[in-house]
């Protein structure tokens, strides 16, 4: 590829997805993005960048830009995060929304839904304390493709493997004939919604947790202070912020800190040290 | 160092499993049926079984039977690795007191995850 067009193209990506794609990923714009220009019936990748380079056409900087996303979920992936959710950040909001009951959770990054239902899975599994109350699960990402997936809520037999204890595949799961489809009960927990991390947050309403995991790696530091800075917004200072294992508030923003001894979960920099005492706890 | 018992008929399997198993730090001891399996057990516990289901002589299922009306059989950890791959296999198989299920085709990552959900590793 040349160096002019692999720059169209990554410049492209960073615009529309914050992708940044190092040079030394080319491989990675080839072997997607060839199958796009043959589905085209163009016959090289040079001939796909030309397309771009002359007609934009935003139906097709949407499929590469979808292409190039990096989906990969899997169920309580990482464990931890998980168990914390169940064990410190639900508790506490029971108490702290006693008045409420209302409790907002978004999925930031929700690619093919692992993540938002590996939450419906643990709020079902505590359905008795949750009586009365409403809690929303939204499931967002830049890709049409993964979202349908996850709507669809069909997994193959190895993504069923990947981090979903035997007991609840039992439980919360169809057989349909090699795959297996998530219950109803559990799909209708998550509201799925297209949505681009770059754009503004206000027509997402408020939440009191947050997930954003695995996809802020893939973004340059001033983006990623953006997205955080964005986020604390959206939360209140008693809320709390997910991210994956390679990911930091650390040198990005001071909006959040990382709760000490807990991986992964954030609070706002306005959190009380009761708060902060209570999601140590466990 | 944890033991494990693989058991499976196939020799390529339980060779499989065993490069997965050593590379996790397990000390694997094989055997070829749930018979022998469960003779196994009898002269040493293993922490683990690997267990398959379809074996001649005593099937895994069977052999999870009987291994937890033996003394000191309800304590290994059992995990089913077999292309058993329905949900009333599954279900029987923990209902008999298996722990986990793993459905073959299986390779390092899925018995990774699935020995981390049982807190062997
Ligand atoms: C590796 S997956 C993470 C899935 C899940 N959160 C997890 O940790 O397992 C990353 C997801 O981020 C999505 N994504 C990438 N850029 C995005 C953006 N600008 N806005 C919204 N989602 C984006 C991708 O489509 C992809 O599904």
């Amino acid at each position: 590829m040349r160096s002019e067009d692999f720059e169209l193209i990554s410049g492209l990506l960073k615009q529309r997805s914050g992708l940044i794609l190092p040079a030394d990923k080319v491989y990675l714009l080839e072997s997607r993005l060839t199958p796009i220009a043959h589905k085209r019936g163009l016959e090289t990748l040079d001939d796909l960048v030309n397309e771009v380079r002359l007609k934009r056409k935003e139906d097709l900087l949407v499929e590469i830009t979808e292409a190039m996303t990096t989906n990969e979920s899997f169920f309580f992936r990482d464990n931890k995060p998980f168990d914390l959710f169940k064990d410190t950040v639900m508790p506490q909001l029971i108490e702290s929304r006693a008045n409420q009951k209302r409790i907002r959770i978004w999925c930031a990054a929700a690619s093919t839904g692992q993540e938002p239902y590996s939450l419906a899975i643990i709020l079902k599994e505590m359905a008795a304390k949750l009586v009365g109350w409403k809690v929303e699960i939204v499931g967002t990402d830049i890709s049409q493709q993964v979202l349908d997936k996850a709507k669809e809520g069909m997994f193959s037999q190895f993504e069923v493997q990947r981090g979903l204890p035997i007991q609840l595949l039992i439980k919360y799961f169809n057989q349909v004939g090699d795959l297996w489809q998530i219950s109803d009960d559990i799909k209708t927990m998550v509201t799925y919604k297209m949505f681009n991390l770059l754009e503004p947050f206000s027509s997402l309403g408020s939440f009191d947790v947050i997930f954003c995991r695995n996809v802020l790696i893939y973004f340059d530091q001033p983006t990623k202070t953006q997205v955080l800075e964005k986020m604390r917004k959206l939360i209140p200072d008693d809320g709390t912020l997910f991210l994956g294992a390679a990911e930091t508030v650390l040198g990005i923003t001071d909006q959040f800190k990382p709760v000490q001894g807990q991986r992964g979960l954030y609070s706002t920099s306005n959190a009380t040290d009761d708060l902060i005492g209570k999601l140590k706890a466990v | 160092m944890k033991s494990c018992l693989v058991v499976d008929d196939s020799k390529i399997i339980r060779k499989v499993a065993r490069r997965i198993l050593e590379e996790l730090n397990f000390d694997i001891q094989e055997a070829v049926d749930g018979q022998d399996a469960l003779d196994n057990c009898k002269s040493a516990m293993p922490d683990v079984v690997l267990l398959d289901w379809n074996m001649p002589v005593m099937n895994g299922l069977d052999f999870l039977k009987a291994l937890r009306k033996t003394e000191g059989g309800a304590e290994p950890v059992v995990v089913f690795c077999t292309t058993e791959n329905d949900m009333s296999h599954i279900s029987a198989a923990i209902s008999a007191g298996a722990d986990e299920y793993i459905m073959k085709p299986f390779d390092r990552e899925i018995i990774e995850s699935k020995f981390v959900q049982v807190g062997l590793l």
